[in-house]
């Protein structure tokens, strides 16, 4: 499909719109949603959906998911809560649940590409896992004296703003992704691989090596996020952020990250990311049920995949080009 | 038009008037076309002339913005392919569709299976028939092995045996041959002229001109998406041809400069893939173009496939000038100046979804950044040099492209690759449904870059087209190299004679 049609409705700028549109509702309708307090919680919250949905974006892009996230982060709380309870320096913990991360994700990335297995499978299977070893290490305990300089920057905010602290790093690691998603020859080689795994082979580009990279670095982002959940909440457990796997990917999705991979931008992402934790503010400013809370989210997940093929066939059928996609594209692709 | 006699047979499938645009891009203006039944018509013209999307509307992948088909005399209205096919017609498409996990048989006889009591699958006739269909077309290929895998003219084969399985009234047919060798060609036309003793019509679309001449009887000519002449054959040269599809004379077909080889840049060494090929050792030397024929089937590509790193070798050595190359790691045969230009454009060669201008800066990734990051400027002009040069045909570059038709797309992938400035180029099939004009192109192109010092192996179906570039031609036969012929013994007789493996 030619840009400029693409270009008219692309489903990042509908989700940008979409988070506007929300956030004045919101401000106007919900009470207690607008002052500076609440929305420095909202910003809190979704932080951690926000980190991990920072090399989510890649994966997807590249063709690959990773479902183990939550638990890596789980497994970093409650490693560093049983570290922490054996009396070891917080200095010296958090460098070792990273590094615990990293090897979290290179086990996923060498599952998939040494073995050729397929990441759904792989990192359902991790997300047992690795949930597992966390309730082994940590058992029932929630460890909650971290040193309170830690946890003040892990839940304060910036003065009387609606700005917490650990913002700041977040838009550090946002511009680090975009610039290596839109700008970079690594960037540009994901969405070859995403579009077509046999022609970014055929054209030099080292596939295997790409996603071991994007599993690993999702491992670290992961553990990043347990320790950053362990501080903010306050509460090592090894059930931390049962769940939030769904949360992420169905941010990813909605921003227009194509679940086939191939298509997408950080940008959409982010505002889905910021999109779903309005809503889930919202909710519970509401007093909606946890559990109602996931069904919307799993709702949102349906729509999210479904959105935005929905908007490219209206923008088909507009353009009047009922046969801009060629028509041999919809049958299978030709074997090789 | 042409009609042969008021009195002759009447069209059996008739197209009158039909215009199809893709928004900016005029497809087609106001074309006729009749079929007459016992008829071998050929649609002939240039790469983007709209001869695949005229075929899409008759068999109704495509609605017509104007115009009408006509089935006997009487409008029809096709809404799929499907409703084409119950009506008689038999559509083998420019690229084959193949679904990959189902086997030969079950594509052939896909959703109309042979059926024994109580509706259960008949696989042994199913079997059966695919077996017959393969005798028919004389190649060998086991009705129950899966899809995936299969070279392009094995899916193209695999595509002709489920188009003649319908035993159509009218089989059309767009660029069948174009990854085919001389003896399959033969035996497709000999089930082509039986059909057509049968009453079948046929359209039938290639860019070998001698393939037109050999078997069809009438030909209808496109230029630009408009009806240009449709005319006997007979009493018409090639040059003819040529000139109602470019509108002007044509340059030498194949501009083969003289050139004096330099040092060895290619070498290879004992190169075994179990199972695929064995033991093959050649070199090639700078200002070279070394053709590499063969049967379908005999391993060309797949040695091509393990020197550029796609596929693992199990034993042997390949060396780029004097560099030996990791096995299995294109990035390094990359870096040391290899390039390889793949048999199958549609997954190899090209990301479908992406631009040309990101499609040909693939290649360019480690080239074309300042400090880290992508330099889109040089992106950008890099890719639309090449395109320029290579005369694709095309509205922007930044369209993706799946809207070029088969020949454009081919020249993305070559303009992908000579973006590199290689110093070994492989070709697999450089010119497959690339038009006539544009083969002399790419062949004066091929012949610059050989006498520019790069070592050119170039591995083609088209015979005459080996005969006319090569400096030398080494000759595959089962996995094996039997033969390496120089310039001045090359001849058609000597290359089959070793590709059949007459000779030792
Ligand atoms: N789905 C599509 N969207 C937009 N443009 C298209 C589409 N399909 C074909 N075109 C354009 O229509 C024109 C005719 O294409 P077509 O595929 O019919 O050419 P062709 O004669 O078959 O060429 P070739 O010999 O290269 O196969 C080309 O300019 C092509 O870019
Ligand atoms: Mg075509």
């Amino acid at each position: 499909m030619p840009d400029s049609l693409t270009r008219a409705v692309r489903w990042d700028t509908v989700v940008g719109a979409l988070l506007v549109v929300v956030l004045l509702l919101s401000f106007t309708t919900v009470d207690g949603f607008g002052n500076a307090l609440n929305l420095s919680f909202l910003i809190g919250n979704t932080l951690p959906i926000a980190l991990i949905a920072l090399p989510m974006t890649l994966l997807v892009v590249s063709g690959e998911i990773d479902l183990s996230v939550a638990s890596t982060a789980g497994l970093s709380g409650a490693v560093m809560g049983a570290l922490w309870n054996q009396g070891m320096a917080i200095e010296t913990i958090i460098p070792l649940c990273l590094l615990l991360g990293v090897v979290c994700g290179l086990v996923n990335g060498l599952l998939v590409t040494r073995l050729g297995l397929p990441s759904l499978a792989v990192t359902i299977g991790t997300l047992a896992a690795y949930r597992g070893i966390a309730q082994i290490v940590l058992g029932s305990d929630a460890v909650t004296d971290f040193p309170s300089a830690y946890l003040d920057f892990a839940a304060g905010r910036i003065g009387d703003t609606f700005l917490p602290y650990a913002f700041l790093p977040f838009l550090v690691l946002l511009a680090i992704a975009v610039v290596a998603l839109h700008a970079t020859p690594f960037g540009r080689s994901l969405f070859a691989i995403g579009a077509g795994e046999e022609a970014a082979r055929f054209a030099g580009i080292r596939v295997k090596r790409q996603k071991l990279i994007l599993f690993t670095v999702t491992g670290l982002m992961s553990a990043l996020t347990g320790v950053f959940w362990a501080l903010h909440y306050a509460s090592a457990r090894y059930d931390n952020a049962t769940g939030l796997e769904l949360s992420v990917v169905a941010a990813v999705l909605l921003g227009g990250i194509d679940f086939d991979g191939g298509k997408g931008t950080l940008g959409g992402a982010v505002a889905g990311v910021f999109l779903l934790g309005a809503l889930q503010n919202v909710m519970s400013l509401k007093d909606v049920s946890a559990q109602s809370q996931i069904v919307v989210t799993g709702v949102l997940l349906v729509l999210s995949v479904l959105g935005p093929r929905v908007a490219r066939q209206i923008a088909v059928a507009r353009a009047g080009r009922k046969a801009a996609t060629a028509p041999d594209a919809k049958t299978p692709a030709p074997t090789s | 038009m042409t009609h042969p006699s008021d009195t002759g047979p009447a069209p059996v499938l008739a197209l009158k008037g039909i215009s199809k645009s893709f928004g900016a891009v005029r497809a087609l203006r106001d074309v006729s076309l009749e079929l007459f039944p016992g008829e071998v018509h050929a649609l002939a013209g240039e790469n983007g002339a709209g001869k695949s999307t005229l075929i899409k509307t008759l068999a109704g992948v495509h609605r017509p913005d104007a115009g009408q088909v006509l089935l006997d005399g009487e409008p029809v209205v096709f809404h799929g392919p499907g409703d084409a096919r119950d009506a008689g017609i038999a559509v083998i498409y420019q690229e084959p569709t193949l679904f990959p996990d189902l086997s030969i048989a079950e594509n052939i006889f896909m959703g109309r299976r042979p059926r024994r009591a109580l509706r259960r699958i008949d696989h042994k006739a199913t079997h059966d028939a695919t077996a017959a269909l393969m005798r028919r077309l004389g190649v060998e290929l086991d009705p129950d092995r899966p899809a995936r895998g299969l070279s392009i003219a094995d899916q193209q084969i695999v595509e002709i045996a489920k188009a003649l399985s319908f035993d159509a009234r009218v089989l059309i047919m767009d660029e069948p041959t174009a990854a085919l060798t001389n003896s399959e060609v033969a035996r497709l036309f000999g089930v082509v002229r039986a059909l057509r003793d049968q009453g079948a019509a046929v359209l039938f679309i290639s860019h070998r001109l001698e393939e037109i001449f050999e078997i069809c009887r009438r030909v209808t000519t496109l230029r630009d998406g408009a009806w240009i002449a449709s005319e006997p054959l007979d009493g018409m040269t090639e040059d003819d041809l040529v000139r109602r599809m470019v509108g002007r004379d044509l340059a030498e077909l194949y501009p083969k400069q003289d050139v004096t080889p330099g040092e060895v840049a290619l070498s290879v060494r004992r190169l075994t893939r179990e199972g695929v090929f064995t033991d093959v050792s050649f070199d090639v030397r700078r200002g070279e173009i070394v053709g590499l024929a063969g049967l379908v089937g005999a391993g060309r590509t797949e040695v091509a496939r393990a020197v550029f790193g796609v596929d693992r070798w199990d034993a042997g050595e390949v060396e780029v000038d004097g560099r030996k190359l990791t096995n299995g790691a294109p990035s390094t045969a990359m870096a040391a100046g290899l390039a390889l230009v793949p048999e199958d454009r549609r997954a190899q060669g090209l990301v479908m979804d992406m631009s040309i201008e990101r499609n040909i800066g693939l290649t360019g990734l480690g080239t074309t950044v300042k400090a880290g990051l992508m330099d889109r400027g040089a992106e950008r002009s890099r890719s639309l040099d090449w395109a320029v040069k290579l005369r694709v045909k095309y509205a922007r570059i930044a369209d993706t492209v799946n809207t070029l038709s088969g020949g454009n797309q081919q020249k993305v992938v070559l303009a992908k690759w000579l973006a590199t400035g290689p110093k070994v180029l492989i070709v697999d099939e450089p010119t497959r449904g690339i038009d006539v004009g544009t083969k002399a192109e790419v062949h004066r192109l091929l012949s610059q870059l050989a006498a520019d010092g790069v070592a050119v192996l170039m591995i083609s179906s088209d015979l005459p087209e080996i005969l006319g570039m090569a400096d030398r031609v080494l000759v595959m036969h089962e996995g094996r190299l039997t033969a390496e012929i120089p310039r001045t013994d090359a001849t058609e007789e000597t290359v089959m004679a070793a590709a059949t493996g007459r000779v030792a």
